[in-house]
């Protein structure tokens, strides 16, 4: 199975570790990732709120590459991956858009480019039953709340994600890798996203009701798929609810035994080692 | 001449906001409605009014997050966060001064380091943005506690053809 690959600006930095994973569990499970040529931003939150047209421009770029290549270009970034489907759908059904787009680009958009989530990835085209095949150590004691945040799932008929209200994907990949996923009614409300800079009392708001919700609903931890809401989460947490925040891939490396989690576990704000070693996962 | 209503719709190009019949699910599931000061179906019928001054210089443009709830829950499938988007960017070509200017200064500096590089730098943004605000000690120790660990890089890999990113935002972007 090989897939274009956008990392995006995060997975080079503040989401070191969640890139790392991606391509390390990749690599396990057979997949061949090949990084999309001389990517570039998609534009996130900041190029939609200030012009339309640099908003679809940004991620058609890219997507004009994953078109030549021709394979399914995975996306690990939630918030990217929303970018890149919106594009598609302004670009199908804006007048006009595509002629304006592929004049500034200089190249002829097409429109074929097919966009994936890892998640969608490692549930649908790898399967659950070869991924419990491949768990060399079953996650045992471990409690997540699957938090799957905004990006992946709304508007619905544009991220062709999953049911926007209850998600399951995140959650049935945890319990194929033997950890106990815990129900709760948070896993898509809201963390604050990018306001997490110029906003920040309100985003800690938002954080620590959901931090206080994984506990109440009986988590020891909280995984994710999004680099912004691991940053939130992971930083700006309150004292007295502060659970380690996981990307989803560090813990499939970690159950499928492979090398990088204790060197990724470093990087984050709330040490996950602590309540690994006591489950005797390290 | 359009007046404010057509205006936003025909920017909108999707669902009239006529469409919007107040059941206010839009505002109910709000994230950010606690903050901003008229809500979502409140912004729809404001638009509707005319009330353009009202909107371009309000805090609640710019608090709302973009998360989607609202298009994905309306019954009529009333584009709000694309409606939200409308109103920021009549503003900044109204070149009113925002009500947040925090968050503008946030997008300011984030699209200039793609502008620079074609990819974000995480470092530069932040000197960049504090530059802007003057809020050189807000976050520092998290930042450098970051740093140290590894967690931003200085310098990361930018794209190699940054002309066509210059003629993205050339064509682009009047910010």
């Amino acid at each position: 199975m090989e897939y274009s690959y956008y990392p995006g600006c995060s997975l080079h930095s503040t989401g070191k570790e969640y890139g790392l994973s991606v391509e390390v569990v990749s690599r396990a499970l057979g997949l061949k990732l090949h990084e999309l040529f001389d990517w570039s931003c998609c534009g996130a939150t900041s190029a939609h709120s200030t012009s339309f047209d640099l908003s679809v421009a940004l991620p058609a770029r890219n997507l004009i590459f994953a078109e030549k290549r021709g394979l399914d270009v995975m996306i690990p970034c939630a918030a990217c991956y929303n970018r890149f489907k919106m594009a598609q759908h302004h670009l199908a059904n804006a007048p006009g858009l595509r002629g304006k787009v592929s004049e500034t680009l200089g190249y002829e958009y097409r429109g074929t480019a097919v966009i994936r989530s890892p998640i969608d990835i490692f549930h649908q085209d790898v399967g659950l039953e070869t991924l419990e095949e491949k768990v060399r150590k079953r996650l045992a004691g471990l409690k997540p709340v699957s938090y799957y945040g905004c990006l992946w799932l709304r508007p619905a008929e544009i991220c062709d994600f999953e049911n926007p209200e209850n998600p399951v994907k995140l959650d049935e990949i945890m319990t194929s890798l033997g950890a106990e996923s815990r129900k709760w009614a948070f896993k898509t409300d809201c963390c604050g996203g990018s306001l997490t800079i110029s906003k920040t009392g309100q985003v800690e708001k938002m954080v620590g009701r959901l931090m206080r919700m994984a506990v109440e609903a009986g988590a020891n931890c909280v995984v994710t798929a999004c680099p912004l809401c691991l940053a939130n989460l992971d930083m700006r947490a309150p004292a007295e609810n502060r659970l380690p925040v996981f990307y989803f891939t560090e813990l499939m490396a970690l159950a499928l035994g492979l090398e990088g989690p204790e060197k990724w576990f470093k990087l984050h704000g709330t040490d996950p080692r602590p309540l690994l070693r006591s489950l005797d996962l390290l | 001449m359009k007046n404010f209503l057509e205006e936003v719709n025909a920017r909108i190009g999707g669902v009239a906001l006529q469409n919007c019949y107040h059941c206010m699910k839009c505002s109910s599931g709000c994230p950010m409605a606690e903050v901003m000061e008229y809500q979502s179906n409140e912004i729809i019928r404001m638009v509707q009014l005319g009330e353009r001054e009202k909107l371009l210089n309000s805090s609640a443009i710019w608090l709302c997050v973009s998360c989607e709830t609202c298009v994905t829950r309306c019954p009529n499938a009333v584009d709000i966060p694309r409606m939200i988007d409308v109103l920021r960017q009549m503003s900044l070509e109204a070149g009113i001064k925002p009500a947040e200017p925090e968050v503008v200064a946030f997008h300011r500096a984030f699209l200039d380091t793609v502008k620079l590089g074609g990819r974000v730098n995480e470092p530069l943004m932040m000197v960049s943005y504090k530059a802007r605000t003057g809020t050189w000690f807000k976050d520092l120790v998290m930042g450098l506690k970051m740093l140290l660990k590894g967690k931003l890089s200085l310098v990361s890999p930018r794209t190699r053809n940054r002309t066509v990113i210059h003629r993205i935002f050339k064509r682009t972007s009047k910010l």
